[in-house]
């Protein structure tokens, strides 16, 4: 047994054993699990995909005269202003103005939101223009200007969800193209689309959220954030198989930090043709070793982890259920599936290089003595549900 | 072609800077240098500018002739840079690409490291990476 604060002061003496998900699999098959408990102090997860729940509080300071804005575009994506009279809130999924969306199906969606948020992080310039009714002590009716995030006060990222704990396999049986946020389509079940680290995947290490908690330290995109609540959709409750690992979505993490200290190549606008934006960021969690249990539960390999294949020209937007077959990550990063009995070509759209960079990153951090573990202030939720919308018939 | 230790096959990417249009280069390189082209792409507009991408294959001797031959039309030959650009930078490496590149030129050799490798001389120019690439990795010169 280990303590977080055990496990600190072996950090910050430098003395500390830091391995990634990955590496930790081929080292407890040598060593055994109860020789290696107490070798190894931290295992470092990452992951590096789409999350479109996402967005970043700005804080732009007062012009002169002052302004209350009301309404407000970034390089003409619209932020929403109803927050203060110069805090914006830019969400990652927003279209940018006068975008012809699927009108001209499929769609582009060349720029939004995720790509300003982007833009802002690489140091690039972004325009402001904003417009206001006016009042006595914020006469100012419009503005157009041009910032950096260094102009800025705060830039704050959050996603209300990351760090889907799994998530479904896209595939399409109908007999035309299908344009989807897990990628396109061929008719007829010739390519399937998945979006997730695998055993790289911080919640599938930590499937009952021992470790993981709110107020745990996260690196998020190279800045050091943390988790503020449970996930938006956070769903513990669901099937899962080897070790509790989840064969669905189920646990989510709302995550938040300091924009201006985040690496430009892990914050990415995604264009998903006929979809729309999204954004890609880049997470790594530590999962502090502390028993022999918890060292087992970052030993989970891609063979072991399951997702479910599900239509999505039908089943998936009519939300009835139905799941076509099971397959698991080996298998779906080895470019092949095996679906009952048909060959289907796979592709990911989270990135497990990138997923694999960070999680080296982290550990490297780590051991230095950067970044060091935190205990969760509460723990995450491991038993609920999630509700389907109510509506009226 | 009768000589086959000879015979090569070479990609060309050619840039008209104005308009050639009239000239029916490809009968030319079939008919005078004995050159069997395989055409990927082309945009070849009148009184513009224009692209077009091929195979030419035959004799080393009657290659270079025909290279010679465009290049007195002062049709630009790129023998390196072709139509279709894979931007490093840009790729998160995620793969999505992958399942519709119907020639591999786009493939992750390794599927325990996961990164992306793009070949160019298997490239045909199809532009099916372009419609899905989510991250504008991959980009058509013309």
């Amino acid at each position: 047994m280990k303590t977080i604060d055990q496990i600190n002061e072996k950090i910050s003496s430098g003395k500390a054993v830091v391995l990634t998900a990955e590496e930790v699999i081929g080292y407890v098959d040598k060593k055994g699990i109860e020789k290696a408990a107490k070798e190894v102090d931290v295992v470092t997860t990452a992951t590096f995909g789409p999350m479109c729940s996402s967005g970043c509080f700005l804080n732009f300071g007062h012009s002169k005269p002052k302004m209350r804005i009301t309404e407000a575009w970034l390089d003409d994506v619209s932020a929403y202003a109803g927050i203060a009279a110069v805090d914006l809130f830019l969400g990652a999924t927003q279209l940018r103005a006068n975008d012809p969306a699927n009108l001209d199906y499929p769609g582009d969606f060349r720029f939004g939101g995720g790509h300003v948020m982007e833009k802002l992080i690489a140091g690039e310039e972004v325009q402001l223009f904003a417009l206001s009714y006016g009042t006595d002590d914020y006469p100012r009716k419009e503005l157009r200007t041009k910032i950096t995030i260094d102009d800025l006060n705060q830039a704050t990222m959050v996603n209300p969800r990351n760090c889907y704990q799994n998530y479904n396999v896209a595939i399409n049986a109908s007999n035309r193209p299908i344009h989807t946020y897990l990628g396109y389509l061929k008719p007829n079940m010739k390519n399937c689309g998945y979006s997730s680290a695998g055993q790289l995947s911080p919640l599938l290490n930590d499937p009952f959220y021992r470790t993981i908690g709110v107020g745990t330290r996260v690196w998020l995109a190279g800045a050091q954030g943390h988790v503020y609540s449970e996930g938006t959709q956070h769903s513990p409750t669901c099937d899962r198989g080897v070790m509790g690992v989840p064969s669905e979505g189920a646990g989510t993490l709302a995550l938040t930090g300091d924009m201006k200290k985040m690496k430009p190549e892990f914050v990415r606008g995604v264009s998903l043709k006929g979809y729309g934006i999204s954004l890609s960021v880049g997470v790594g969690i530590p999962i502090p070793v502390l028993d022999e249990e918890m060292l087992l539960q970052t030993t989970i390999r891609d063979r072991d982890i399951m997702a479910q294949v599900i239509d999505y020209s039908k089943d998936y937007p009519e939300r009835n259920g139905k799941i076509l077959g099971s397959v698991s990550y080996e298998e779906l990063k080895s470019g092949f599936i095996n679906l009952n009995g048909k060959k289907v070509e796979a592709g990911g759209l989270s990135s497990y290089a990138g997923a694999r960079k960070i999680a080296g990153i982290l550990k490297e951090e780590i051991r230095s003595g950067e970044f060091l573990l935190t205990s969760p202030i509460a723990p995450l939720p491991v038993e609920q549900s999630m509700k389907a919308m109510k509506e009226i018939d | 072609m009768s000589d086959n230790q000879n015979v090569n096959t070479k990609k060309l990417m050619l840039y008209f800077p104005e308009c050639e249009t009239e000239k029916p280069i490809v009968y030319h390189l079939v008919k005078d240098y004995d050159l069997m082209i395989n055409i990927y792409r082309a945009r070849v507009t009148p009184d513009e500018e224009g692209y077009l991408v091929l195979d030419v294959t035959g004799q080393n001797e009657n290659i270079s002739e025909g290279i010679e031959f465009l290049k007195s039309l002062n049709i630009q030959i790129n023998e390196t840079v072709k139509g279709l650009t894979w931007d490093e930078n840009k790729c998160v490496q995620c793969g999505s690409c992958v399942p519709h590149c119907p020639t591999e030129a786009l493939s992750i050799p390794d599927r325990n490291l996961m990164e992306m490798v793009f070949n160019s001389n298997e490239c045909i120019e199809c532009l099916s990476c372009i419609k899905v690439c989510p991250f504008g990795a991959v980009a058509s010169i013309f």
